[in-house]
């Protein structure tokens, strides 16, 4: 299990265990968290489960494929560490991870 | 003159159920019409994932959206389904001869006994940016489409997104429009390199501007568009335009569909679980569209209730004709059909 939390755009922390393999997106729609409407349900055909990743973890996510990166063309507010989370896979290496729920999706 | 096309049944969009339902109504020689707002068929499958892999169809442990569906247009070629793409199903009425008028927003109009709704999550529609205020301007400076290109004659236009949509209208208007700029969020295209290229020569020109950015605010007045709200790497600034052109993809939306009086469970269309009927005889609804209790939305699931709604809508078509149900495998009539005897 890997600690994740998630920030709903009002503020509002979720602390999540996360399965490791599984999605950001997956434990956010898991949890009810508010904001991530997931449309397309992860096939990365969709840009409603938008995420900022948290500054501090930005580099150790890394930056989004070819196709995700298409995808967030369609987003709101799109910033340098924005991220769709159906495409984030949680892993040991993210335990501790922090994202923040943008204002609304596209 | 707007056309009038009778037939045995019409089937609002051709995703994979609506696709198979063709083979399984063609089975019992009902000829169908697929109408679809797409250019092409496939739903869901082609328009959002041509190239996932689906893992859940039956005896194919991989296929992609894009091989399914040619699969199944293979399957279903013996039956030569009449296809009407870019078009929405506007109107469905009942006549007094007790068949069904269904109407496109093309204007033309098909007859038939029965309907089958297998409109998937609804129809495909151009997706609304997120940005405040902006339907007081739609119809008037905001636009999803061009209709028509006088619409943007001497206009300043201003184009957003970075796809083929935006490409390809950039390049068109830019003859006619007082100004064109094209806005993406990044200097990397997902459309064909060749607009690509012709939009940055037109740039180096003088001829177009791109800009960096996402729009964040329209200002205007009684829905007249005068500018936009640019948010770029060097922070906001004011671009000031008549028109804009929001390319921001696709999304499914119920449409019509919610007018035609037929019961509704929360956005869906509610059927029996025997034939998969609405609330209308002779109105069917069959894959992600429907719901009854225990519903999955999974194509397989789909494409056994357009088996089991073909055997009440023969019924329906053909009263009095006794039928025999056949297997494909042992049945020589069926073979036939499918032209492999």
């Amino acid at each position: 299990m890997t600690k994740l939390t998630i920030v709903a755009h009002d503020g509002v922390n979720f602390d999540i265990d996360a399965e490791d393999g599984s999605t950001v997106m997956e434990n956010a729609v898991r949890n009810s968290v508010p904001g991530i409407e997931a449309e397309c349900g992860g096939a990365c055909a969709c840009a409603t489960c938008h995420v900022y990743v948290d500054d501090a973890w930005a580099e150790k996510v890394g930056s989004p494929q070819v196709m995700e990166e298409d995808m967030l063309d369609f987003a709101y507010d799109v910033r340098p560490t924005s991220r769709l989370s159906c495409q984030i896979k949680v892993t040991p290496e993210l335990d501790g991870l922090i994202v923040h729920v943008p204002e609304r999706q596209a | 003159m707007a056309s009038l096309i009778e037939t045995d049944i019409v089937i609002i969009g051709a995703g994979p159920v609506g696709l198979f339902a063709v083979f399984e109504l063609g089975l019992y020689d009902l000829e169908c019409h697929l109408i679809d707002i797409l250019d092409r068929s496939g739903g869901q499958c082609t328009e959002l994932y041509p190239e996932k892999p689906i893992y859940d169809i039956p005896a194919w442990p991989k296929i992609s959206g894009q091989e399914l569906t040619e699969k199944l247009l293979e399957q279903i070629k013996p039956f030569s389904p009449g296809f009407h793409f870019n078009r929405m199903v506007t109107g469905l009425e009942k006549l007094d001869d007790g068949r069904f008028e269904v109407t496109t927003d093309e204007g033309e109009k098909f007859r038939a006994k029965v309907v089958v709704v297998a409109a998937g999550g609804g129809s495909f529609q151009p997706k609304r940016p997120p940005i405040p205020g902006i339907e007081a301007f739609e119809g008037k400076g905001v636009f999803y489409s061009v209709r028509r290109m006088e619409d943007f004659r001497d206009q300043d236009v201003l184009i957003v997104g970075g796809g083929d949509s935006a490409l390809d209208w950039t390049l068109n208007l830019q003859p006619v429009a007082a100004s064109v700029t094209l806005v993406h969020r990044r200097a990397e295209f997902r459309a064909a390199d060749d607009s690509v290229n012709k939009m940055l020569a037109l740039r180096e020109a003088g001829a177009v501007r791109f800009e960096i950015g996402q729009i964040t605010a329209l200002r205007g007045e009684d829905g007249a568009l005068q500018g936009a709200t640019l948010k770029g790497p060097e922070g906001e600034r004011d671009i000031p335009c008549s028109r804009m052109l929001p390319f921001f993809g696709l999304t499914m939306k119920l449409g019509p569909i919610a007018d035609w009086g037929l019961n509704l469970h929360e956005n869906l269309i509610a059927v029996d679980t025997e034939k998969f009927e609405t609330s209308e005889p002779g109105i069917f609804a069959i894959g992600d569209i429907n719901w009854y209790p225990g519903k999955l939305k999974l194509i397989l699931s789909g494409f056994h209730e357009a088996a089991l709604m073909a055997q009440a809508a023969r019924k329906i078509v053909n009263p009095d004709k006794r039928v025999v149900f056949q297997y494909t495998t042992s049945s020589t009539s069926l073979q036939k059909k499918l032209g492999v005897k």
